[in-house]
């Protein structure tokens, strides 16, 4: 009893060593790796020297081979264009089947576990798998970026899904609706707007890595910039990097004039 | 069931439902529904009244089968629907209006695009998703808002509707069906007083007009009492008063809510 009432005036704080011990071995297992890894001062001082280098080398951007430039860019912006169009029209459905509140665990399962498969790897890995299996070039890129869009539209998708109102939908089953008038009328209009956001941004993310799928040889930009890279020629490489900073900006701007049409 | 329907259809009966020993448990053994049997016919309104938790909800959604009886059955004009299920049992569902507490809309379409899921039940997928409806439902649908007082309405969206105007296109979705009987779940208890009885007289005025059996789950007596020709007293489970208003004393509402302090 009254070693109760002792226990009630104790700090209300109380030291929790087991975790202070995590702490602890967190720290020193982050210093053992540092010097495992060769992490040191002594390199990053010599590496800052490097960079500065290479940035001098970047000035003046070369832009004397603009054809090879715009071809390539051209190339990027149609695989973004082209993987986003089928990422989006296959992710419409898969995230409907992967709606946990409108469809049975039989239907959802395989849904959700495409969907996870198409999240469990990033982008690079796709594009080699690609790359093996339909060759060099574009398409293995666009294949890549479809899986990718797949993976984050459908997921967020099914998720929005799980988010409406029900009422409208009971209210509609009750009336004898076919259950995809059900979807067209109750479901849809409660998540259009949602995907259209989502599609947007998927849209911006594959712009993004269809400059980057090319570096493994699926197609793009990337792969003259790794090129480049590799050749020491970094006032060209300068020149790309430029482009496809402009690229991204004006896909944003373009992006932000689309989201208030549908607003 | 063919036959039973060449039949209905030959002798054009009256608009009716009959719930026959209707049970549902939820868990085994502990029935929310015990053994409810009324019939409804015609030009009739009855109210049911009850208890919050006396399964009132249940009760009409067992109707059709929102929610599946455990055993019994259900007869809308004639055809039993406890027995079907697919297509069958959603063209039963058409011939079952249903308005809702709250209001069940789709917010984000406009009034008419509400009204019209009343029909949804009839028309294809396709004419649905290009919203071709037949020209006989778009004229219905006009003159059904124009009846109720939304004719100004018609191209607004429904989250910009106030609740009594919200519940006027619920009842309205609900006649687009031409249900042979109208089920109500508490469809005033969202609304203010003042809202209550308008949408009272709506429901009572379209259910005659259209000579549609009205149910009514309500909670506020003295709006049954009003508006309703026969009450049903709904208490743990089971039907403890069937009859008109006018024999509805003080004795049965404490039976069917239970204390008296509250009737002072």
């Amino acid at each position: 009893m009254s070693g109760a009432e002792a226990f009630c005036r104790e700090r209300p704080f109380k030291a929790n060593w087991p975790v202070r011990c995590a702490w602890f071995a967190a720290i020193l297992y982050a210093l053992y790796a540092a010097n495992y890894l060769d992490v040191s001062w002594a390199r990053f001082v010599v590496g800052l020297g490097n960079g500065a280098t290479f940035l001098a080398e970047m000035v003046p951007p070369d832009f004397s081979r603009w054809q090879l430039l715009i071809d390539n860019l051209i190339e990027t912006v149609e695989i973004a264009i082209i993987a986003s169009a089928f990422g989006v029209l296959f992710s419409l459905p898969i995230g409907l089947l992967a709606a946990r509140n409108l469809l049975p665990s039989w239907v959802t399962w395989p849904a959700r576990t495409f969907i996870a498969l198409c999240r469990s790897f990033h982008p690079v890995i796709f594009a080699i798998l690609f790359v093996k299996a339909v060759g060099f070039g574009p398409l293995a890129g666009i294949l890549t970026l479809v899986f990718a869009s797949i993976g984050f539209i459908g997921k967020l998708f099914a998720e929005a899904i799980e988010e409406i109102s029900l009422k409208p939908v009971e209210a509609l089953r009750a009336s004898g609706a076919p259950f995809i008038s059900v979807i067209i009328y109750a479901v849809l209009p409660q998540v259009l707007n949602r995907f259209i956001g989502f599609a947007s941004y998927q849209f911006d993310a594959n712009l993004r890595n269809s400059t980057m799928v090319g570096i493994v040889g699926a197609g793009g930009i990337g792969g003259t910039m790794f090129a480049a890279f590799q050749r020491f020629d970094y006032d060209f490489l300068a020149a790309i990097l430029i482009s496809i900073i402009g690229l991204v900006m004006l896909s944003e701007f373009i992006s932000i004039r689309i989201k208030r049409v549908f607003q | 069931m063919t036959t039973r329907t060449g039949n209905a259809l030959a002798a054009q009966p009256e608009r009716s439902l009959r719930v026959e020993h209707l049970v549902k448990a939820y868990q085994p053994g502990k029935p929310v529904l015990n053994d409810i049997s009324f019939e409804v016919r015609g030009q009739n309104s009855v109210a049911i009244i009850g208890p919050s938790g006396t399964g009132k909800s249940t009760l009409i959604r067992c109707v059709n089968k929102l929610i599946p009886p455990t055993s019994g059955a259900v007869f809308v004009s004639g055809e039993n629907i406890s027995r079907l299920s697919g297509r069958a049992l959603r063209h039963a569902r058409r011939k079952i209006g249903m308005v809702f507490q709250e209001f069940n809309l789709v917010e984000r379409l406009t009034v008419m695009e509400n009204v019209l899921c009343g029909r949804l039940g009839y028309v294809s997928v396709w004419q649905a998703w290009r919203r071709t409806y037949p020209q006989d439902d778009i004229d219905r649908a006009f003159a059904l808002l124009e009846s109720i007082g939304l004719a100004d309405f018609v191209h607004q969206r429904a989250d910009s509707l106030s609740g009594g105007q919200r519940q006027r296109v619920g009842i309205a979705r609900a006649i687009m069906q031409e249900p042979h009987v109208l089920l109500a779940d508490e469809p005033t208890s969202s609304l203010d007083p003042k809202t209550s009885v308008e949408i009272m007289e709506v429901l009572v005025q379209l259910s005659e007009a259209h000579q549609i059996p009205l149910i009514i789950n309500i909670h506020d007596v003295e709006l049954a009492r009003r508006f309703t020709s026969r009450i049903i007293g709904l208490s743990q489970g089971g039907i403890v008063f069937d009859g008109p208003p006018a024999e509805l004393s003080n004795d049965h509402l404490k039976t069917i809510y239970g204390g008296e302090a509250w009737l002072q």
